[in-house]
């Protein structure tokens, strides 16, 4: 079984709704990760302020917390870093992971990149 | 005995701050002692006085009472327990992860409900757990001012309730993630506040009608949540024996009214009244004199009181004011020193003067409504309501993010707009924008009770910290707050206070708070002296004799900018009435 492991920066939500301002990305995000373990991948979602001892158990999120906290989130698979500083969309997720995406799934998923909030396009 | 009769093993003494719960709960449980009963004493206010009530240093473990045999009392101050906590999670990281994610753990835990967390955690160590209070007979719990304490006593449900429904593993739990296996410990706690056998709750008002509104709330809402074992104490009520002073008669005047106009369900508690006490309320002699006041009957003071010159009035500031002509004032204090009035005269005063002015609250308890009854022109009357912030926040929230969620994703972000933070944030937000609106002319805030108020300015902080940080899409209005909170020329703060130990002590204790976030204090109020008020009773002047070191340290000590207001005839309910305050 595959595993997905997800490294968040210190948030007490992982909607993000304790913030300044909701981030429609982590929502998202949110879902996209339990669609994933829908598809029989072990998911596992680490958060700085909450789990700290995950973060210092694994060297390689370690070296990236080194360079800068904003290479949060981490995600990798099978222990392997995918992405770094930005969470995937749930077709990113997808391709990584070789799940294939139903059209109207395709329909749902929102790239988290394109949907920056600054940005306006959602 | 006027005391209250308590037969169960746990009591809490609640009610708007100022009433009393705390020399109450200390007389009460002083009285137990004095049978040979062992009492602790706990306090869970963030902004405790009971130290100073015992005359003794206290901490968060039973310390003994000195000359009170069997008394043992412990402060469980909230913000020392959430930084204890903080370090619990933070501290075994330092030196392991770089300092840049040590620091982002940090403010994670400052947030305001690590402290609510902290608190409700140490609170229920006591309540839900007998072993840890089976050395003593009676736990007495004088609690935080009503808002505080409601939000204390309705965190159980609301977490047990939250815990449970929680199962997507990575919600809000958030700080309290570390505490999920206290539930039992949770669930005991709130079985116990509703067992009438185990549980008594006072609830303690003053002898006046908005005092005793509050504590009406209180009953109901207590009720609503299966809370009814419950006793009443009026405190302080003033007879004269002497008709013919004015300030005499009318205070007896507004008791009677106010005793008249008692909610009938309130009425029909058990209860008792404890007279006016010609002396303050701290150290144990005075405690013992409220159990047994027929003891004071022949008790006179010999000597005179101290003549001091008295502080002016509040005039000369609002004239200050004008003369700027715009700005946010905002008046804070401790709940029942009389910052809603002070808060609404001054908007009365200003709209008089042609200025336009918006008078908003952000306490629960708001009476500015209904103080504000008569229509001014230039006046806007406005109020902060929690219940509705959270229902808008939600709404926004659900519009903007939840449009792309697909239902697991919805339920999830649902389940993290139940939190305690959203309530926190969605106030903040409202806050915010009415001091933005405060540009053109005059926004008068009455703040709510301490805690609270501390609680939105750290608030206030993490925002401005997360703004620079994030530089998300977040409200013009709460991007500019805290800068503007700390502009002298924009941001003008009141402190207001009454001319007694404990909420002089209060007032102290905010005014530091204040500073250490980076506002200064524009003027101190001290409100309703009877030392002032012209009167002539035996009993109000030898009260008001009590005034006099607390005056002085306030305007000697505390401010170079001290108002006083005297005790007034009628209450300052009304335009005419709250205008009598600006003198």
């Amino acid at each position: 079984m595959k595993k997905l492991e997800v490294f968040d920066p210190a948030m007490c939500c992982s909607t993000g709704v304790c913030g300044v301002e909701v981030d429609p990305v982590l929502a998202q995000f949110a879902a996209d990760l339990k669609w994933v373990a829908d598809q029989g991948i072990s998911v596992e979602r680490h958060n700085l302020g909450q789990e700290p001892q995950a973060f210092a158990a694994n060297p390689a999120v370690v070296k990236e917390l080194e360079a800068g906290i904003d290479r949060l989130p981490v995600v990798l698979i099978d222990g392997h870093i995918i992405t770094t500083g930005l969470y995937p969309s749930r077709q990113q997720l997808a391709q990584k992971l070789d799940i294939k995406l139903a059209s109207e799934e395709k329909a749902h998923a929102v790239a988290g990149k394109c949907c920056d909030p600054k940005s306006g396009c959602c | 005995m006027p005391l209250p009769q308590i037969t169960t093993r746990h009591a809490f003494f609640t009610g708007k701050g100022g009433v009393g719960k705390t020399s109450l709960s200390c007389a009460t449980g002083l009285a137990l002692a004095n049978t040979g009963k062992k009492v602790l004493i706990v306090s869970t206010d963030p902004a405790s006085n009971l130290d100073e009530v015992l005359g003794v240093a206290l901490n968060q473990s039973p310390t003994a009472v000195p000359d009170a045999p069997n008394l043992w009392a412990l402060n469980i101050d909230p913000e020392a327990a959430a930084h204890a906590y903080r370090e619990r999670m933070v501290g075994p990281y330092r030196g392991i992860l770089p300092d840049t994610a040590i620091r982002s753990m940090e403010e994670q835990f400052s947030g305001a409900c690590t402290v609510e967390i902290a608190a409700f955690d140490e609170f229920s160590k006591l309540l839900g757990d007998p072993l840890a209070t089976q050395a003593f007979d009676h736990v007495i719990f004088d609690t935080a001012p009503t808002g505080h304490t409601l939000r204390l006593l309705t965190l159980p449900s609301a977490w047990d309730e939250f815990i449970s429904s929680s199962t997507g593993g990575a919600s809000c739990l958030g700080p309290l993630a570390g505490l999920e296996k206290q539930k039992t410990l949770y669930a005991a706690t709130v079985e116990r506040l509703s067992n009438p056998n185990e549980t008594t709750v006072v609830l303690v008002s003053r002898p006046e009608q908005a005092s005793l509104r509050e504590a009406e709330r209180t009953r109901a809402e207590l009720g609503d949540l299966g809370v009814t074992n419950l006793q009443l104490v009026i405190n302080g009520v003033f007879m004269t024996q002497h008709p013919g002073d004015a300030i005499a008669d009318a205070m007896s005047q507004r008791t009677i009214k106010a005793m008249a106009a008692m909610p009938p369900s309130l009425a029909a508690l058990p209860g008792t009244t404890i007279p006016f006490l010609p002396m303050g309320t701290v150290g144990l002699d005075a405690l013992q004199a409220m159990a047994h006041p027929e003891s004071l009957a022949n008790h006179s003071e010999s000597s005179e009181p101290e003549v001091i010159t008295l502080p002016g009035g509040l005039k000369r500031f609002v004239d200050e004011l004008a003369t700027l002509g715009h700005g946010v004032i905002m008046t804070m204090g401790k709940g029942g020193v009389g910052k809603t009035s002070v808060a609404a005269a001054i908007a009365f005063n200003l709209a008089e003067r042609g200025f336009p002015v918006i008078l908003s609250t952000t306490d629960p308890a708001a009476h500015v409504a209904a103080a504000a009854d008569a229509g001014m022109p230039g006046l806007t009357v406005t109020k902060i309501d929690p219940v509705q912030e959270v229902r808008e926040y939600t709404e926004e929230v659900l519009a903007k993010a939840g449009a792309h969620l697909d239902a697991a994703g919805l339920a999830m972000l649902e389940e993290d707009l139940r939190s305690p933070c959203t309530e926190e944030i969605a106030v903040f937000r409202a806050f915010a924008r009415t001091v933005d609106a405060g540009q053109g002319g005059f926004v008068v805030l009455d703040t709510a009770p301490t805690g609270h108020t501390i609680l939105l300015l750290d608030a206030a902080e993490a925002y401005h910290r997360e703004v620079e940080r994030t530089q998300g899409d977040m409200p013009e209005s709460v991007k500019a707050l805290l800068p503007r909170l700390r502009d002298k020329n924009f941001t003008h703060v009141f402190v207001v206070t009454l001319p007694e130990a404990t909420p002089v002590h209060e007032a102290e204790r905010l005014q530091q708070d204040l500073r250490r976030a980076g506002i200064e204090p524009y003027a101190w109020v001290i409100n309703q002296s009877l030392l002032a008020s012209g009167t002539h009773d035996a009993i109000l002047m030898q009260r008001g004799a009590y005034e006099t070191p607390f005056i002085r340290r306030v305007s000697e000590d505390l401010s170079n900018r001290c108002a006083l207001i005297p005790w007034l005839k009628a209450a300052p309910v009304g335009q005419h009435d709250l205008a009598n305050m600006i003198r």
